[in-house]
């Protein structure tokens, strides 16, 4: 059957993240920007939201089982409130997700329970290399089985929490194949840099480099153990992750600048009233409803272990990428001048967009 | 209520069945009749008749009864998903031979949203008889297109009589040749005629009356001919004083300030704009399937799952065409699903119509661009998709009428205040 209303459980928790991500989130994010800094306390409230404990079984620590489809629709909500708040509160799904999805039960017993018990608290991942034509599938950080043990070498771009982080996993390639490794604090060899990396938008977010230099970890640290794991299920995790959260950046500049519209007066009306800005409000609600479905579907279908999940959180994923693009220059657009001014949101919201190409790994549901 | 994205088994199994249907019956003899513009493709017109009767679809594409039969499980409603995907599918086949299966169509539709139960059983019926049979729907005149509050035809009571005559001109009537002409092969259909029983109330005068076929005084006054969809016809339809009777109005014969009559066609109009997103969609699929098989066939493959710089031109194309398309059909089974379930679906279904009309165009535009002079030659049946394609983006609403739709429902604005 086909079905397109979330379930009561669901709309509890879009409910809840709606509510923090409006009140708490939005109001905080232009100081944050500018600043960049994010209040802890605000963090601490998102996480107390329990979106990454409800997604673990109680066997870990968790109350709840993981559904892909409802982490999208949780993380648009919070998404919606502010986008590098919202990677902030999410940072430890970066670790603890893959560990539930490929994880060994080894590597899930000693994590997941620590991850998610008590305040929140920083573990991260390393996906994002600095190079123009990085691509997830195909690494230059690379890990060589020695022995009893893989040493790693290499760098990073964009760690979200690297100083801070208990444990992070590393991306690297192995003999053609992209393989997590669990680093953990202080490892021999791992060099975080001082500097904060300086981005065109989620100034927030704090992301740093980070070095290997012949890191060395037992094969046990390799994500799902000594066999490994599928990292198609991991990327496509965190395509569908990305995207939602793209359409949430969409929405946060579709709803500013229609509600500008109905307010601004040009020529004797509203400039809502004129089809120039009515017709680009409506192709903007439009493009994001359809990408939503899209991504919508991507995730049922992991969820439900069907063939073309992967190609389709792809295709959901680039399609977020070109729709969140479209939608935030429109924003800038509708407000005329004052979009260009840091004063009004849509500015950021475009400066958030254009980074969905590649945010890749920043997030994962 | 849940998030559910799995194809209902009954819709799955027709489309299996209507798949090969399409193959044989419509790609077969799609050329053939594109370029006799007004041939009849006779054998998938019976085809289709007896197959939709012997299926006890009552003689037509519709959302048919889709109440459980007693003692069946009770499932949720499916039949506006289910006749989306018919279309879907058929026009996959050829959009032009999706317009002529045989039934209601439009002016059943009418019939169906704005008549009384007496008149539905009345007119109705004969969709399931012996012979195909066929009705239109007469909006649009030379001067009221899109602005349908314009039309100039008029309706007037004969108090002697009790009939109404009716005296105007109507254009662009799809099927209105075969709903009107009594051809042999067909049973008696007719037409629903749209026009103004109080030209000084507006849209509050306006009512849709059943014109039978053959009736006098009334003419098929022209064929067009046409970009694309030229299997099917496009009539001009003069009326100069036409007798009906009294009881073929649909809806109230006296004036009240209200604009129900209008709100009944524009009802029609939110349960059929879907419907018409589903045809081009299967069209642009048509278009976007042939490209790749084409591609494969010359070695070219599509590396889905690479970061988009590294992507070639081509392969960036193919992705964003199976983007757009995936989504606008999805924006189509939301809104049909909502039909369904009885959830007012205006924003939906425009939206719907919205995307669907821009995927349908670019996907076909861009597959006879990068198929080059392979694109161009009437050699394939590509450059005829490309042309049947544009109809999408134009009836039921153009693209910016619907745009209009979307921007008062999302702005919360009335016709006065965006128009
Ligand atoms: C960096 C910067 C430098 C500037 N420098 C100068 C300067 O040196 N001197 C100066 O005088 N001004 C300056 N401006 C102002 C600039 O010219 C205005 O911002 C611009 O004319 C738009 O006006 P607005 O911002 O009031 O937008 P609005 O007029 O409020 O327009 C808002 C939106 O409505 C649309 N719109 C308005 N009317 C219609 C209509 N009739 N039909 C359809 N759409 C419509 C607009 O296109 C826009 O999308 C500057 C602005 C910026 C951002
Ligand atoms: C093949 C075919 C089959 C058809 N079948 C039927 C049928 O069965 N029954 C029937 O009644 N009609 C039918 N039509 C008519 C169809 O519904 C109309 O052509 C359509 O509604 C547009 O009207 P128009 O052609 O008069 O264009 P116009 O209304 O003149 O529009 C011209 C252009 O102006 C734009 N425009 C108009 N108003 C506005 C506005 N307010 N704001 C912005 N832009 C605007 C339109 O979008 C369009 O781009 C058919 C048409 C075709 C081509």
């Amino acid at each position: 059957m086909y079905s397109f209303e979330p379930n009561e459980e669901q709309q509890m928790l879009v409910d809840a993240v709606g509510k923090y991500a409006a009140n708490d989130l939005r109001p905080a994010a232009h100081e944050a920007e500018e600043s960049r800094e994010l209040p802890k306390k605000l963090i601490s409230k998102g996480w107390e939201l329990g979106l990454l404990q409800a997604s673990i079984p109680e066997a870990y620590g968790g109350f709840g089982e993981r559904s892909a489809v409802t982490s999208a629709l949780a993380v648009e909500e919070m998404a919606n409130g502010d986008l590098a708040g919202a990677l902030a509160v999410m940072t430890p799904s970066l670790f603890a997700t893959p560990i539930l999805l490929a994880g060994s039960e080894e590597q899930k017993q000693a994590y997941l329970p620590k991850i998610i018990e008590g305040e929140w608290h920083p573990y991260t991942a390393a996906l994002i290399e600095y190079a123009f034509d990085f691509d997830a599938n195909a690494l230059r950080t690379t890990a060589k089985l020695s022995g009893e043990n893989y040493i790693l070498n290499g760098e990073k771009a964009f760690v979200p929490f690297a100083k801070d982080a208990e444990a992070m996993i590393i991306y690297a390639d192995l003999d053609g194949q992209t393989q997590g490794f669990i680093i953990p604090k202080n490892a021999a060899g791992l060099s975080i840099a001082d500097e904060r990396e300086k981005l065109m938008g989620i100034n927030a977010l704090p992301l740093y480099r980070v070095k290997l230099d012949n890191v060395t970890v037992p094969q046990s640290n390799r994500l799902g153990g000594a066999s490994g794991h599928n990292f198609e299920l991991i990327l496509a995790s965190m395509r569908i992750a990305s995207a939602s959260a793209a359409v949430g950046v969409a929405r946060a500049s579709f709803e500013y600048s229609k509600d500008y519209a109905k307010e601004r007066d040009a020529f004797g009306m509203k400039i809502a009233q004129k089809q120039a800005i009515a017709f680009m409000l409506a192709e903007m609600a439009t493009e994001i409803e359809a990408i939503r479905l899209l991504i919508w579907e991507a995730a049922w279908m992991l969820d439900n272990g069907k063939e073309d999940a992967f190609k389709q959180a792809y295709l959901a994923f680039t399609g977020a990428a070109d729709m969140a693009m479209m939608v935030t220059d429109r924003g800038v657009q509708i407000l005329g001048g004052h979009g260009y001014i840091r004063e009004h949101p849509v500015e950021m919201y475009m400066r958030n967009g254009r980074g969905f190409a590649m945010f890749t790994g920043l997030a994962i549901v | 209520m849940t998030i559910e994205f799995e194809t209902p088994k009954p819709i799955a199994q027709m489309n299996t069945m209507l798949q090969s249907v399409a193959e044989n019956m419509m790609r077969s003899v799609s050329r053939e009749f594109d370029e006799n513009e007004h041939a009849i493709p006779w054998s998938y017109v019976e085809f289709m008749h007896t197959a939709m009767k012997a299926a006890g679809g009552g003689g037509g594409l519709t959302p048919g009864d889709d109440k459980p039969k007693e003692g069946a499980e009770k499932r949720p409603p499916i039949g506006y998903q289910r006749l989306a995907s018919q279309i879907e599918m058929l026009s996959w086949g050829d959009a032009g031979f999706y317009l002529i299966t045989p039934g209601g169509g439009l002016g059943a539709a009418a019939v169906q949203a704005a008549g009384s139960p007496e008149q539905r059983a009345k007119f109705l019926a004969r969709f399931n008889g012996e012979k195909p049979t066929f009705a239109a729907m007469c909006m649009t005149e030379a001067g009221a297109g899109s602005d349908t509050s314009a039309i100039r035809t008029r309706a007037v009571l004969d108090e002697a009589t009790q009939e109404w005559v009716i005296n105007g001109e109507k254009i662009f009537v799809t099927s209105g040749d075969k709903s009107f002409t009594e051809y042999e092969q067909f049973g008696k259909g007719f037409i629903v005629v749209w026009a103004s029983i109080d030209p000084t109330a507006g849209r509050a005068g306006m009512r849709a009356f059943v014109v039978e076929a053959g009736t006098k005084g009334v003419t098929i006054a022209k064929l067009e001919h046409k970009l694309g969809i030229r299997a099917s016809d496009t009539a001009t339809i003069a009326l100069v004083d036409a007798r009906v009777p009294y009881d073929n109005i649909l809806g109230s014969p006296t004036v009240e300030k209200t604009t129900t009559g209008f709100k009944g066609a524009m009802a029609t109009f939110d349960a059929t704009r879907p419907l018409v997103a589903a045809s081009g969609i299967g069209v642009a699929r048509a278009a976007l399937e042939f490209l790749k098989e084409k591609l494969t066939e010359n070695g070219v493959t599509i590396r889905y799952g690479l970061p988009r710089n590294k992507l070639t031109s081509i392969e960036r194309d193919v992705i964003d065409m199976e983007i757009q398309l995936r989504s606008a059909w999805l924006l189509i089974i939301k809104a049909v699903w909502m039909a369904d379930n009885r959830k007012s679906n205006a924003l939906e279904s425009s939206m719907s119509k919205v995307r669907a009309g821009d995927v349908t165009t670019k996907i076909t535009q861009k597959a006879v661009e990068i198929m080059g002079p392979l694109g161009y030659s009437r050699e394939f049946l590509l450059e005829k998709w490309f042309r049947d394609a544009k109809i999408t983006d134009i009836f039921e609403g153009t693209g910016q009428i619907n745009r209009l739709v979307v921007a008062r429902q999302i702005l919360g604005y009335s016709g006065k205040e965006l128009r």
